[in-house]
């Protein structure tokens, strides 16, 4: 990555100013390094990045969303996640945590824009309203999605917080009143990383940024958009609960016997199964535990139209659209069959009758070759 | 009395009917394993997990079975560009309007049981290869959708070109639904397909369920002289 051109202190500098020890950001590297996914020499790349690049600039934009991907991102497990990127001398521009307001906070994202043309990276947390002229989220008097446009100009690159801003999470669920929509759908030509979640993991979000540092490039991304290093395994793919899965034991329901063996959830509606994420393998608060370990099902907060797809976060088999609420794809495929079978019997019994015209002179007729043979 | 002269025809070539009851019986062996898949049978144990594994062993039958689905029709394929007239492309895909009027004459006489001429054939009726056409884009939904899902759990080149497709519905979800739906359409072909062997069978005596396994059926001599049915639908340069 070429150096930035403004003179600005590297990572490790923050770091050491804030009181950070070297032993604290060594042991930092080591964890974010290994949560990328890279090989051990990896350790060094990464702390060669962190020590000599200058931070790179960010704007953080929050448009439809409910915060939970920032208080993710500060809740990581490492404190200088949190530091290090979302300190008010790292973050240029962010609504929620920044200390400038009105004027100044506007004068402070003109000016991110201005001097790093081209060099900061947008993040953007929320959907984009596109209803009604964006009117249904408007900051500083403009619309969501005037503010996404002008600053998408000049980024490196563009990621998407969580769900809201990869696929429009609940405010884009039927019927969607505000035209809710994720941001791939609205920028075009920029490298664009989706970090889907509901929020993500902190450390998700932390792997990406400084994959973002270390390699100056945006990580390898999926079909969908998605880091392959944090969404190429499904949540059932690497669930301690999995063994259950193999040997066919189920909860049948949350207050059974099997629930308390800590059984597999399958049954019960865990959409662990098609969902893409590393809570089974990074976990939450600090690794200590993510969903399906507390005894609930995944509900699939980073696929798209989680809320729409099927009917309950509680049932395996989908409903299918268009037939009701309650009628499950077997139920239809159950009468489906039942109707054809009724359609085929009463077929059979109007082809008997008129078969029976020609009963006699078949009769008559194999009769006469018994004959003939004798 | 005058009775009637019938003659063997070879319709069914051994190919066609290797095809046949392979794939009728993978479609048995994925209807009910893809079924218990998507509801478990409940069942209660004191056994460690690490002593069972009769789900895995589901899954495994499953996915197994999805291989030899996808080989056979894939070889199905190739016969009807090589086969017989008789299992020719022709048979199933509609290209000329002669196709559709045939159909018409199927639904008259088979299905609305009006008293029309019989559209006498030795091979399929136009309307039973349109239903066996339909069935083909059908596996392929099948293929796509479960070689999608599976894609995932694999390393093997084969299933990985299938990689791309749970993007394409925006996520596992929605492929997993279609999946599941295309079930519940094999086993309505099922009961309509086996209803109309028998009915065929019935009605006309011409060995329609036994051709399956010897590969023989019994046509009338008349057919011969007037010879259409014999020759439809050849293809014209065949």
């Amino acid at each position: 990555m070429k150096p930035i051109s403004v003179k600005r202190p590297t990572y490790y500098q923050e770091l050491r100013n804030k009181g950070y020890s070297r032993r604290d950001f060594m042991k930092f590297c080591t964890m974010i390094a290994a949560y990328m996914g890279l090989e051990s020499s990896g350790v060094a790349q990464v702390t060669n990045a962190l020590m000599n690049q200058p931070r790179v600039p960010v704007i953080w934009l929050h448009f439809q969303e409910c915060t939970c991907c920032s208080e993710s991102f500060i809740r990581s497990s490492h404190p200088m996640v949190a530091d290090i990127i979302l300190d008010k001398i790292s973050l240029d521009y962010t609504e929620t945590l920044m200390a400038a307001s009105g004027r100044q906070a506007e004068a402070a994202m003109e000016k991110t824009m201005k001097d790093y043309y081209g060099e900061y990276v947008l993040c953007v947390e929320g959907s984009v309203p596109v209803y009604e002229d964006g009117v249904y989220c408007c900051i500083g008097g403009r619309s969501a999605r005037d503010i996404l446009q002008e600053t998408a100009a000049g980024a490196k690159a563009v990621i998407a917080w969580g769900s809201c801003a990869c696929n429009g999470c609940v405010q884009a669920s039927k019927p969607n009143p505000t035209g809710a929509t994720p941001i791939h759908k609205l920028i075009k030509g920029k490298p664009l990383i989706k970090v889907p979640g509901c929020p993500p993991i902190g450390e998700v979000m932390a792997g990406v940024l400084v994959h973002l540092v270390t390699f100056g490039r945006i990580p390898e991304l999926d079909h969908v958009g998605r880091p392959k290093a944090f969404y190429s395994k499904r949540v059932h793919d690497s669930c301690y609960r999995r063994p259950f899965y193999d040997a066919g034991l189920f909860v049948e329901s949350f207050d059974d016997e099997n629930a308390k063996k800590g059984y597999c959830l399958y049954k019960v509606g865990c959409k662990g199964p098609t969902t893409y994420n590393a809570c089974g393998i990074m976990k939450w608060n600090n690794g200590t535990s993510y969903p399906i370990q507390s005894g609930h099902g995944c509900i699939g907060c980073s696929e798209a139209g989680f809320w729409d797809n099927g009917a309950s976060f509680y049932t395996r088999i989908p409903n299918f659209p268009g037939f009701g609420i309650e009628s499950s794809a077997d139920a239809i495929g159950t009468i489906a069959v039942g109707a054809t079978a009724a359609g085929v019997a009463a077929h059979a019994v109007a082809s008997a009758i008129r078969k029976n015209g020609d009963k006699k002179r078949l009769k008559a007729e194999g009769e006469a070759s018994v004959e003939e043979i004798e | 009395m005058k009775t009637t002269r019938l003659r063997r025809v070879y319709v069914w070539e051994w190919p066609v009917r290797f095809f046949h009851w392979i794939f009728a019986l993978c479609i048995l062996v994925l209807g009910i394993t893809g079924y218990l898949i998507g509801d478990p049978l409940p069942i209660q144990s004191d056994a460690e997990a690490s002593h069972r594994f009769w789900f895995g062993t589901l899954r495994f039958i499953h996915f197994a079975s999805a291989y030899i689905f996808l080989a056979v029709i894939l070889m199905r394929m190739y016969w009807a560009s090589v086969g017989n007239k008789y299992a020719r492309w022709a048979n199933f895909v509609p290209t000329r309007l002669r196709f559709f009027s045939r159909i018409g004459q199927v639904i008259r006489h088979d299905i609305l049981l009006m008293k029309v001429p019989e559209d006498t054939v030795v091979g399929h009726n136009a309307l039973a290869g349109l239903s066996y056409f339909f069935l083909m884009l059908l596996t392929f939904v099948m293929v796509f959708t479960g070689f999608g899902m599976y894609a995932q759990m694999s390393t093997w080149w084969l299933p990985k070109l299938f990689s791309w497709m749970p993007g394409l519905f925006g996520g596992d979800y929605l492929v997993r639904e279609i999946h599941h739906a295309g079930m519940w359409l094999f086993a309505v072909f099922i009961v309509i397909h086996l209803y109309l062997v028998f009915y065929h069978d019935q009605q006309e005596g011409r060995g329609e369920a036994s051709s399956m396994i010897s590969g023989y059926k019994f046509m009338e001599e008349e057919v011969f002289e007037n010879k259409k049915a014999v020759e439809e639908p050849a293809e014209p340069a065949a």
